[in-house]
């Protein structure tokens, strides 16, 4: 059994209250760091943790944090991400609903770090029982005097705000983000500045992912050092995985990341196997944005070593062979799926969610749907193949922000390991509307050169 | 503000600029081809470029300190010179690539109505299309259409046209104090639109005519009159109380047909004499079409961005590079050697040397 | 027409709402206040509603409109009383939401998109909501209804009528 560090608590009863939680040992990393040590400190120790953004980029959070401006006079601002929505990706939603003095926590140490005296939690609009939930969170924590003034006598103040959005993917990328907290549409900014420099109100701003701001009560409380401990390499700590799709046991769980990607599949512990006693065709290990991979070179590389559930693993093998961690949304695929008509789903999402603000992105995400669905729909031609494989490519890298990447990629994914699936519709057109292609090669044991 | 000036190297010719220069603007200063078109970026609107991707470069090297090449294509419209970079405009195959690519996502739902169009001959994205583009299309599905909106007595607006440069919108947040369109809806969806029905009416709104890119803002007052290649641009200008009232008129004969504002080789609003950008007034543009109504200075010097400009060389400056240079080393593809075959266009006239457009006599040395 | 104010219980909302920013910054309001606005006029945003908000957070109108129809919660057209959003993303078709959206369709004889002729229901397909570990799911309200099967599907539509005889 796995360390847990952010959800061993979770289950405790009432601990979604502030007396239970309390009771369990929260708001200690808030005295600790109000009481003991100075901002930088705090930042020395996450620097320590090896804490990378858990939002999907996984960029190393202390840095992140010692990028900040702080120039004098003008105010700072800590933003916490949690407008989940990347498809598969469910994992902020259960640790802000069944343990949200965790982030609470986390965002006062934090914004303490980052010198914030007002900070904000964007969440997405859909999630409205999860912003009651943190409010009266927020509320509790207020009153028993972990946010205001004077926060334990120790000079610093804060207050907390949660900010819901109204439905847009695209406000998972920060700037984004920050231009819907400033009541604006979800455009993407164009960087430089970065919003370390210039973000909120154009003040120099820090925006962390929801579980990352979570992970920052455990390093405080036990020091970066034992914190970097768990784990493995560059992924250290641990890491929450939202596993769905077709498996026995969805659910979000919590893995030191030095488990095998099969353990984690089978093992009863975790997914509990493929359902239905079907065979496993396909998996899309973080979130919906990153290559999708063939069950073969999901559980092994193609060194033909075993593959782990951490950063360096899962990119083992770069695009070609190798996937991502990503957000940790675990899509799993059964023999029975189809993967063009995965890859379709998902080409529709990234149309329906681009902002449209440049080029590539607002005309070719649309133009990868169409040719998608009559590919699946068994109206495709071959020469659509090699379309799709060059619309990806010229979208990829050239818009203003990750969306286009996270659109081309699973199409290009898609193709590169399941061609012959999609040659399969094309070549037939009304067989492909009856039944899928099923498992057909794609968990062979690979070819491993010597 | 020191006035240090950075070097930067853009397709293998250096120039120095003062701190803070984007790599468009150097590349402008070079001028030619070495200039990355742009469909969004408008240097007297803040704020605007970045959105169109047709301006993308290649930085090769970052600057002198840190000459670590950046990973991605940057819009050159919004990145900034650092001392020492070298950039890739034309000489890069990558950026050649991408920009086919842009313009190609561009064009895939625009109506290709150019036939009807009152902007045809100088629209950008024709101009677009004929040097970056594709011959042909992959797009097999159904153009996006839009629901008809009225924008007024004044400006026709082709929704299908547009490629969301945002030029306008910029445009009506910077010069009026009451912007009343927008960007609605996103996505492929995303629109120009008001919202509600409503006339736009502000005294300086007619130019967002000006800025448009495309024919999605057209001239009521001149749709379907005439070509714009038809008539001749004739410099003028009136007292206004509004506006700097410095025009171009249109003209065929003696009847004003449109006017405009003043523009610059990079279809840009020009300076005015008296200062500041020469914005004009809706009065200015819409409501004085008399010869009676100004007066006339003489004859545009028209820019690159016209068919009008055939024939004019009129301060054009010869780059002192040779293209080998330019190119990598490598030699400019020639279909033939037209010196070879032409009576007319021999390399020992300096047609650059006119002061008025190239006429037959001129050849005839 | 009836004149468009937030009641006193709405408009201490409204007041805390725009309390939450720096002074002068009082458009970022502009989401919270939208919801706030759909929840009290009728559960859509007219136009005139929309010029009240602008109105409100003095700001222009077509700011309010370029957010309104950016973002998908915001409602411009009135809908049902009850709306039935159902996901339809890559993990909730992998488990069946085609199916499921499916049978919706039948059993109100209704569309994607369209709303019964009684005014009840509305059915809309969404994309990912953020709960593919629990699908095939719908939100209703402010809820989320998940491992939806077509049982669980008539109970859910049972209850909406149940309660709308209830509340008339």
């Amino acid at each position: 059994m796995g360390r847990k560090l952010l959800l061993e608590k979770a289950h405790v009863e009432g601990i979604r209250t502030y007396e239970v939680y309390r009771r369990e040992g929260g708001y200690r990393s808030v005295e600790k760091a109000l009481k003991s040590m100075s901002p930088d400190a705090i930042v020395e120790e996450v620097k320590k943790s090896g804490l990378r953004g858990r939002g999907g980029a996984g960029f190393p959070t202390g840095m992140k944090w010692s990028f900040l401006a702080k120039p004098e006079g003008v105010p700072r601002y800590l933003v916490c991400n949690a407008d989940e929505s990347e498809p598969g990706t469910f994992k902020d939603r259960y640790l802000m609903e069944f343990i949200p003095h965790l982030l609470i926590e986390g965002m006062i140490v934090s914004s303490f770090a980052l010198g914030s005296n007002r900070s904000y939690i964007y969440i997405r609009g859909e999630y409205a029982w999860i912003t009651d939930i943190l409010e009266q969170a927020i509320e509790e924590a207020k009153a028993n005097g972990w946010l205001g003034k004077n926060i334990l006598g120790s000079g610093y103040d804060l207050e907390l705000y949660v900010q819901r959005g109204a439905g847009a993917y695209i406000c998972g990328e920060e700037t984004a983000l920050i231009e819907s907290l400033e009541g604006k549409r979800g455009n993407p900014r164009i960087k430089p500045p970065f919003p370390a420099i210039k973000g909120l109100w154009d003040c120099p701003t820090v925006v962390n992912n929801v579980e990352t701001i979570a992970a920052v009560v455990p390093i405080v409380n036990d020091g970066g050092e034992e914190y970097a401990k768990i784990g493995a390499g560059k992924s250290t700590g641990t890491k929450l995985i939202s596993a769905c799709g077709n498996i026995n046991k969805p659910g979000v769980y919590e893995i030191d990341m030095t488990i095998s990607v099969e353990e984690f599949i089978y093992s009863d512990e975790y997914c509990g196997g493929i359902a239905n006693g079907k065979r496993l065709k396909a998996c899309i290990p973080g979130g919906s944005s990153v290559p999708i991979l063939p069950a073969n070179l999901l559980l092994k590389t193609a060194k033909g070593e075993t593959r782990y559930m951490n950063y360096e693993s899962l990119s083992d093998g770069g695009f070609a062979t190798g996937s991502m961690m990503g957000s940790g949304g675990f899509i799993v695929l059964d023999e029975d799926q189809c993967v063009v008509k995965n890859t379709y789903t998902l080409a529709r999402f990234y149309r329906h969610e681009s902002c449209g603000q440049c080029s590539p992105c607002r005309e070719g995400t649309g133009w990868m749907e169409k040719i998608l669905l009559n590919i699946e729909q068994g109206r495709g031609k071959m020469s659509d193949i090699d379309l799709l494989w060059d619309i990806q490519r010229k979208i990829e890298g050239n818009t203003i922000c990750p969306l286009g990447d996270a659109a081309a990629w699973p199409v290009a994914a898609a193709i590169r390991h399941f061609r012959d699936e999609f040659e399969w519709h094309v070549n037939n057109p009304d067989e492909c509307t009856k039944r899928n292609y099923g498992l057909a090669h794609y968990a062979d044991p690979i070819y491993v050169p010597a | 503000m020191s006035e240090q000036l950075l070097k930067v190297t853009i397709d293998n010719i250096t120039v120095e600029v003062p701190a803070g220069t984007t790599i468009l603007q150097a590349a402008r200063k070079i001028g030619g081809d070495v200039a990355p078109p742009a469909m969004c970026y408008y240097s007297k609107l803040q704020g605007s470029g970045g959105k169109c991707r047709t301006c993308l470069v290649e930085v090769s090297k970052g600057s002198e300190k840190d000459p670590r090449p950046m990973p991605k294509l940057v819009a050159s419209c919004r990145t900034t010179i650092m001392d020492g970079m070298e950039v890739k405009n034309i000489t890069s195959d990558r950026v050649l690539d991408a920009r086919k690519g842009v313009v190609e996502f561009l064009l895939i739902n625009h109506p290709l109505d150019c036939p009807v169009c009152d902007q045809a001959g100088e629209c950008h994205l024709q101009d677009l299309s004929y040097e970056h583009g594709a011959a042909g299309t992959r797009y097999e599905f159904q153009r996006r259409t839009f629901k008809k909106h009225d924008l007024g007595d004044y400006i026709q607006l082709h929704m299908t046209r547009c490629i969301l440069c945002y030029r306008c919108v910029f445009t009506a947040d910077q010069l009026t104090k009451t912007r009343e369109h927008g960007v609605l809806d996103r996505g492929d969806h995303a629109e120009i639109a008001t919202f509600i029905e409503k006339n736009l009416q502000n005294d300086f709104i007619g130019n967002v005519i000006d800025v448009c890119p495309v024919g999605a803002l057209t001239d009521k007052t001149f749709r379907f009159k005439n070509r714009v290649w038809f008539t001749k641009p004739v410099d003028a200008h009136r007292d206004c109380d509004t506006c700097c009232g410095e025009v171009q008129l249109w003209m065929r004969g003696h009847e004003v047909f449109r006017v405009t504002a003043r523009k610059d080789e990079w279809g840009e609003v020009k300076e005015s004499t008296k200062g500041g950008t020469g914005w004009i007034c809706n009065t200015c543009r819409f409501e004085k079409k008399q010869v009676s109504d100004w007066e006339i200075e003489g004859p545009t010097k028209v820019n690159r961005h016209s068919v009008i400009s055939q024939g004019h060389y009129v301060g054009l400056q010869k780059p002192e590079e040779t293209m080998p240079k330019v190119m990598d080393g490598r030699s400019p593809k020639l279909l033939m050697d037209i010196h070879s075959v032409s009576e007319v266009n021999k390399p020992n006239i300096e047609l650059s040397k006119l002061d008025r457009p190239a006429h037959s006599t001129d050849f005839n040395q | 027409m009836t004149m468009i104010r937030f009641n006193d219980k709405q408009e201490a909302e409204f007041q805390r709402l725009v309390s939450r920013y720096p002074e002068g910054k009082q458009k970022s309001a502009l989401l919270p206040v939208l919801h706030l606005a759909q929840d009290s006029f009728g559960g859509w945003l007219s136009s005139e509603v929309m010029d009240y908000v602008a109105d409100r957070l003095s700001i222009k109108p077509i700011e309010v409109y370029e957010v309104a129809t950016f973002y998908t919660m915001y409602n411009l057209k009135p809908i049902g009383k009850y709306l039935f959003e159902v996901c339809q993303t890559g993990p909730c078709m992998l488990r069946g939401s085609d199916d499921i959206i499916a049978y919706i369709g039948e059993k109100l004889g209704i569309k994607p998109g369209q709303t019964t002729e009684d005014g009840m229901f509305t059915l809309k397909t969404v994309e990912c909501l953020g709960a593919c570990g629990y699908a095939p799911m719908m939100q209703l309200g402010k809820f989320y209804r998940e491992h939806l099967t077509k049982e669980k599907v008539d109970q859910i539509i049972e209850e909406c009528r149940r309660n709308a005889a209830a509340n008339n």
